[in-house]
């Protein structure tokens, strides 16, 4: 099965250039705004958009993307209207692949055969999900690409040549790699331990790789972007969106083209890379 | 709930950590490699006489054991009815049962060449112990505490300055244990290549509820030893107190396949079921948070709730996943006592035994004061008394006194 992911990775390849990938929370800061921001990431130079699933207890991010999800829970933020979210994005773009990150609870508890038919359905095109290793495939990984959706993986620099095939057997649409040890948000990554690592995951499968954690500008992006198939950028994303509201953490006029600029200008950095040869 | 009961209590949990559907292994692949380490090192510790050896070296002449199992008269008189013990584990060095698990996860991190140590804390008597053995052993160690906790139990913050800990107030979320863990999971998934993780009790993924329980099964083996000789025989109930439940389990587990044995373990009903409460299997259902799956207090949207309760040890919205599993399958009763509750049993204990318990304890002392009247004379009860309350003085002088 063909998803948007892959379709938009092909395109890319055809074109010569790496994607440039966005993160954002859903429903930070709040329901509507949130869509407003996410219709804006395509014209803005995003090409694939990865949306934060909210949780109380994300551990495995940094203090940037905790206090997003808190915003966006106080909103009122649940699974369903994330899905929602994707849903009213669907209205106006059927080709910019999504791809819902989070952790393995809200689905776990929403029902898992329940949440890939209704994401499925609501225009998700892929999974990451940090708090599920291949250990634990048969929870929600093998279930959903029997539902046609991407269950992207996470490779880390402790994934050495050993665990590779296992982290990738069941990959599908790309390879997240995970530039640093750390959280998200924390230190920048370094270019040319990227550029082996990349190689490295390479060696193993056809899949295109994608490099995220730790870039934050446009410098940082197009070196990565040199070395990978995409790069991936959330935290400083987050950080514009944040700086963008008022002090009572809601929405400003400024907020979404806050967002909008900072990723015109992240995409400028990405597509002025040259891929690295095949 | 119908399910089957299985040939023997204590065979789980299976190869990939899940007692029935409970435990396993959630978390970021960053930590995936050193989990399969950590699963390795334990092995091969187990099967390593000098391992245990040494270990029950440090257990007699560090930590003091055995801990007695003294008979509680004056408590068994006023109660009136079943014969009381209690099993002394605020005794131990640092004064609870902690010890009894940080001491075997510190020797399988020197095993494994880890230099830098960090754990979370609730009450701080797992910070302590931690950073206890740390000191012992010349090892870097960092607590991560909930803010509101480094407030309500400051003699152990101060203890754990005063052994060359560095103590994180962790100002995320509830600001109580289960903030702690993350931010103890934040800082494993950074400095993974140097650091071992000490987790406080029989949760976290497998082979952490493993191998916690193990190194706590000396509670139940001291005991079952120490009834024989003197009442020769079984006892006939054990009751203690459950946040993630390491104590409970340590007595537990070597009784789980003596059928006459009636197991009770107490959750922290806080306020009470119906408002604020710390009680897992009473106000909770299965989900997944902190690397297992298990019973855990959340809303319908499956984000975790905020516990509450007047002990920070039991502060926590989860349970171990064999308690999950052991509450499923029918072998032990899980009840809750109330802060109210338990600071009657607090006072109580202190007044009838001259044994000021930890908060944690009182909790299990206080569905004593239920439990025992209505069994016979010769009915035997042991309470596991984890912890001692030197910690929780201050904090129950200014309840009791704000209270009169």
């Amino acid at each position: 099965m063909t998803t948007r992911i892959d379709t938009r990775f092909a395109e890319l390849a055809k074109q010569g250039r790496s994607a440039f990938v966005t993160f954002l929370m859903a429903g930070d800061p709040d329901p509507a705004t949130s869509l407003a921001i996410i219709k804006a990431l395509p014209k803005s130079g995003a090409d694939v958009i990865e949306i934060g699933m909210p949780f109380t207890d994300p551990m495995a991010d940094g203090p940037s993307i905790q206090a997003a999800g808190l915003r966006a829970l106080k909103a009122g933020m649940t699974l369903k209207k994330t899905l929602e979210l994707v849903r009213g994005f669907r209205k106006d773009d059927n080709a910019t692949p999504i791809v819902l990150m989070g952790y393995y609870n809200p689905i776990y508890i929403y029902g898992v055969d329940k949440f890939l038919v209704d994401a499925k359905s609501a225009g998700v095109d892929g999974l990451i999900i940090v708090d599920l290793p291949p250990e634990e495939d048969d929870e929600l990984c093998l279930p959903a690409m029997k539902a046609g959706l991407n269950f992207i993986r996470l490779a880390t620099p402790t994934t050495d040549d050993k665990r590779l095939p296992a982290v990738l057997a069941n990959t599908s649409g790309f390879v997240y790699y995970v530039s640093i040890t750390g959280i998200t948000g924390a230190a920048a990554a370094d270019s040319s331990a990227v550029s082996e690592a990349v190689a490295r995951i390479k060696r193993h499968t056809k899949l295109p790789v994608c490099v995220g954690f730790g870039i934050r500008t446009p410098e940082t992006a197009r070196a990565i972007a040199s070395h990978a198939n995409g790069a991936v950028v959330g935290t400083a994303l987050v950080d514009a969106l944040k700086n963008s509201l008022d002090a009572e953490g809601r929405a400003t006029g400024k907020t979404v083209n806050a967002v909008a600029e900072l990723t015109a200008a992240l995409a400028q950095g990405v597509k002025g890379a040259q891929q690295a040869a095949e | 709930m119908n399910i089957a009961k299985p040939n023997s209590y204590r065979s789980g949990p299976d190869e990939r950590g899940h007692f029935g559907i409970f435990g396993g292994r959630f978390v970021a692949e960053t930590l995936m490699p050193l989990i399969l380490d950590l699963e390795k090192a334990y092995t091969a510790a187990k099967a390593d006489p000098a391992f245990q050896a040494e270990m029950n070296g440090y257990l007699k002449n560090y930590v003091g054991r055995p801990s007695p199992l003294y008979f509680a008269e004056r408590l068994t008189e006023h109660l009136g009815g079943a014969k009381i013990y209690l099993k002394r584990e605020e005794l131990n060095h640092t004064g609870s049962h902690k010890v009894n698990n940080v001491l075997g996860q510190i020797m399988l991190a020197r095993r494994m060449g880890k230099k830098r140590i960090i754990a979370e804390t609730g009450a701080g008597q797992h910070g302590v112990a931690t950073a206890t053995l740390c000191a012992r052993f010349g090892l870097e160690c960092v607590v991560y505490m909930g803010a509101v906790d480094v407030e309500r139990q400051q003699p152990n913050v101060i203890r754990m300055e005063m052994l060359g800990a560095k103590v994180m107030p962790v100002q995320s979320g509830t600001r109580t244990l289960k903030d702690a863990m993350n931010e103890a999971l934040r800082d494993w998934v950074t400095n993974v290549h140097n650091t071992f993780y000490c987790i406080g009790t029989v949760a976290g993924p497998h082979p952490y509820p493993t191998l916690v329980r193990d190194f706590q099964s000396i509670i139940g083996n001291e005991t079952k030893a120490q009834m024989q000789e003197v009442e020769g025989r079984l006892p006939d109930s054990l009751v203690a107190c459950i946040g993630g439940g390491s104590n409970a389990m340590g007595l537990f587990h070597p009784f789980l396949d003596d059928p006459s044995v009636e197991i009770f373990g107490v959750e922290a009903a806080g306020h009470g079921l119906t408002q604020l409460h710390a009680a897992s299997i009473a106000g909770g259902r299965p989900g997944v948070l902190h690397g297992n799956r298990t019973y855990l207090l959340m809303d319908a949207d499956g984000q975790i709730q905020d516990a509450h309760s007047i002990s920070a040890g039991l502060d926590y919205p989860g349970i171990g996943p064999e308690h999950s599993w052991l509450h499923e399958v029918g072998r032990v009763n899980y009840l809750s006592a109330t802060d109210d509750e338990a600071l009657a049993a607090f006072q109580l204990l202190s007044k009838l035994e001259g044994i000021i318990p930890a908060l944690e304890p009182a909790h299990a002392i206080a569905k004593v004061m239920e439990l025992a009247p209505k069994r016979p004379r010769d009915h035997l009860m042991v309470v596991n008394l984890s912890g001692r309350g030197d910690k929780d003085v201050p904090q129950v002088g200014d309840i009791l006194r704000g209270k009169k």
